[in-house]
């Protein structure tokens, strides 16, 4: 279970407060209005942030003082989520150790994850080479070889189209689903949260809401919801 | 978060700190007391301050119209004039003297063409001299910097000036002038820094009672009368003129140069009227004369003498790669341990410490550091033994400048970009440099060293102050053999390391972008 405790996110003239749990394997979509602190959540989870109060735990274990990478969180951003100048198989190697010195049966693995999200064939192609979807698929691929229990994404398929977007989506749930990892999604669009077919938070006014079944809530919303929303959803 | 160590950054810092107040503490010590400006002191204070106020004044009064031109006239060859701007930067600095003279001496081509009508021959020598090699090398970078004031304002407004009908005057009122006004106290402010610095062009085209600028002065009273105290004095004097002028240049805020972006011209619909398109043709042609010519009259000057070369050039020649390489070497190791603290500790004292410690060379003289070091190195082993890696050393802190200028913008926009991914994934210390920083790094890191190498390759300052003939570097070679009057042989001594300079300088920086990602 991730368990947000007591936090306090702050800044300047800025303050979100979050009192929250999410089962492990989970699956949350992470709404709200621009500027409401859903990037800055994502990112004291990540290790990015430092909140000025409260904690992070996950299974009872106190994240909150540790190092980006030595949280069990692997994290896929807007965009850069791959390095230009490595190739596919370089950028996925990084996954598991810095370093990207990997054993024969490393790179076994590194090779069947880029097999799992069909970029079979991409091993040393450059990402500026590929598509936009394909750079997403390479960023998940990276995220299988890491193998971290919590998997964090800030609107990483914003850039891509509708179609693609609900491609991504539906791979994303998959490799969830095989791993059991817990997830947490930025975005905008409640056509993807529905896809994703978890739980939904809420960012607004100053807080996060107790994840809950995401059809509920977009079929149901509360205030807050229905004023991000607007009056053409669904 | 992950932070880079800072001690590397901070060890070349005080390195840098200890270089340029070590060598004056230096000077002071072995001085002795007895400071007091001379009549010549002051009047050495009075001429550079003098030349440098008119070099600036005249380089940016003839760059406002070159610049206009060319931001609002598309030809054939606008792109490699834009470039050739950019060139004097890396060119030798003697180079250019012998260019200037074969032009604009006694007996060089203007001098001809007013004889045919009956005119004395120009006199280059002297306060005219400084102030026509300040002004060759600054209306580039002058131009430079205005032009991109001028394209830094928006097509819009041009558009906007269109549709409502305005001329050329008025769009001058509205829109020109207001960015002139932004952008002309910085390069005016800069270009006096550059020249009070000056000594290579006050050595060659300058000197004597009328025409020498501190810095010249400092080396006269070194070399010649070997007076300590003066030489200190003079340092000080020196060091209080530039980094009076740094600090102004930095409160008017100077427009940044190395930026790219200057091959785009705006339709200007107020400048289509015949007249304009003359007087803007007619400047581009002159300003481009101006730059061009020295140059030609080099390869004209040098290619015959290619054939008859004094012996001594390919040792000299070798020195000078090997100087300008080590200074390569030390620039980066200072410029990169530097620039990764100063990213690393952004916003904290300390980095803005280092920063400036890194910029500290404009204002510091090379003369009195290396008379300082001369000092230094006096009592345990011969100076003019190590005056080969002295220069080397003092290339690099004066280059350290633009070095950090390339590489910290570089730095600061890999570690926004990738610093959280890199975060995420632990790449920290040697597996984060060399996986992420140095290949991302590569093209400013390949432009930083590509101007170390091209400025150590050209210059003739410090090395004229303990060099011994024999050992000497091909620019102080070149400063004997015009002091000697051989000029055939200078033309082509001059070539030689006009192509070495710019081969090093493309080496480098080529270096930086083959198969570079982008």
């Amino acid at each position: 279970m991730l368990t947000l405790e007591k936090l306090r996110i702050a800044q300047e003239g800025f303050l979100l407060t979050a009192e929250i749990t999410v089962k492990a394997g989970a699956r949350v979509a992470v709404m709200g209005p621009s500027g409401a602190g859903k990037s800055t959540l994502l990112a004291v989870i990540s290790g990015f942030f430092a909140p000025a109060s409260g904690r992070v735990l996950w299974q009872g274990k106190d994240l909150t003082a540790l190092p980006p990478a030595a949280r069990p969180v692997s994290s896929i951003f807007q965009d850069n989520n791959l390095f230009p100048h490595l190739t596919i198989q370089q950028n996925v190697a990084l996954g598991i150790r810095p370093s990207g010195t990997l054993s024969s049966a490393e790179q076994n693995t590194v090779q069947d994850s880029l097999a799992r999200v069909g970029l079979e064939g991409f091993e040393a192609r450059k990402p500026a080479t590929l598509s936009g979807g394909q750079q997403s698929r390479a960023a998940l691929a990276r995220m299988l070889v890491q193998a971290h229990p919590i998997a964090v994404l800030d609107e990483p398929f914003s850039a891509l189209g509708p179609a693609m977007r609900a491609d991504m989506i539906a791979l994303v749930r998959a490799l969830c689903d095989d791993m059991g990892t817990t997830l947490l999604m930025v975005t905008h669009d409640p056509e993807d949260a529905r896809r994703l077919d978890g739980d939904l938070a809420l960012v607004a006014e100053g807080r996060v809401t107790q994840p809950a079944r995401v059809h509920d809530l977009l079929d149901n919303p509360p205030p807050e919801l229905r004023a991000y929303l607007g009056s053409h959803h669904i | 978060m992950t932070r880079r160590p800072a001690w590397p950054g901070i060890l070349a810092a005080l390195l840098v700190l200890g270089l340029s107040f070590g060598t004056i503490a230096a000077v002071l010590w072995r001085a002795e007391g007895r400071f007091a400006l001379g009549p010549a002191d002051w009047a050495a204070l009075r001429f550079t301050i003098v030349q440098a106020l008119l070099s600036a004044a005249v380089s940016v009064a003839l760059a406002v119209p070159v610049a206009r031109a060319l931001a609002r006239r598309r030809f054939i060859g606008r792109g490699v004039l834009v470039t050739l701007m950019g060139a004097p930067f890396i060119l030798p600095v003697i180079v250019a003297v012998l260019g200037l003279v074969t032009v604009f001496g006694r007996n060089g081509w203007v001098s001809g063409l007013l004889a045919m009508v009956g005119l004395p021959p120009l006199e280059i020598y002297g306060f005219q001299g400084v102030v026509l090699g300040h002004v060759f090398f600054n209306l580039p970078l002058a131009t430079r910097l205005i032009l991109q004031g001028w394209l830094a304002i928006p097509a819009e407004r041009f558009r906007l000036a269109a549709s409502l009908g305005f001329t050329s005057t008025h769009v001058a009122r509205q829109l020109e002038w207001p960015m002139l006004r932004a952008i002309v106290p910085g390069a005016f402010m800069v270009i006096f820094l550059i020249c009070t610095t000056s000594f290579a062009v006050a050595l060659t085209l300058g000197g004597g009672p009328r025409a020498t600028t501190v810095e010249l002065a400092i080396y006269q009273a070194f070399r010649f009368d070997f007076d300590l105290s003066r030489a200190a004095l003079l340092a000080l004097v020196q060091l209080l003129l530039s980094g009076t002028a740094a600090l102004l240049a930095l409160w008017v805020a100077v427009p940044q140069s190395l930026g790219a972006g200057l091959d785009r011209t705006v339709d200007r619909w107020d400048a289509r009227r015949p007249g304009l398109r003359w007087l803007d043709s007619a400047l581009i042609i002159l300003a481009a004369t101006f730059l061009l010519a020295p140059l030609a009259a080099i390869a004209l000057r040098g290619l015959p003498g290619l054939t008859a070369l004094p012996s001594e050039v390919w040792g000299a020649a070798w020195r000078s790669i090997w100087v300008a390489l080590v200074s390569v070497a030390v620039t980066l190791g200072l410029a990169l341990p530097m620039g990764l603290s100063i990213v690393a500790l952004r916003g904290r004292a300390l980095a803005r410490g280092i920063e400036a410690a890194g910029y500290l060379s404009i204002a510091a003289s090379p003369l009195v550091l290396g008379t300082g070091l001369f000092l230094l190195i006096f009592p345990i082993a011969d100076p003019v033994a190590l005056a080969l890696p002295v220069t080397a050393l003092i290339n690099a802190v004066m280059s350290l400048p633009f070095a950090l200028r390339a590489l910290v913008p570089a730095l600061g926009e890999i570690e926004a970009q990738y610093g959280r991914l890199a975060d995420s994934l632990g790449l920290s210390g040697w597996a984060r440099l060399r996986r992420l920083t140095l290949p991302r790094l590569r093209r400013p890191l390949g432009f930083a060293a590509a101007l170390a190498g091209a400025l150590s390759m050209g210059d003739l300052g410090v090395i004229t102050l303990f060099a011994d003939a024999d050992a000497g570097t091909l620019p102080l070679l070149l400063y004997r053999l015009m002091g000697a009057y051989r000029m055939e042989q200078a033309g082509a001594v001059a070539l030689i390391l006009l192509a070495l300079s710019v081969a090093m300088f493309w080496m480098f920086d080529r270096g930086g972008r083959v198969d570079a990602d982008a």
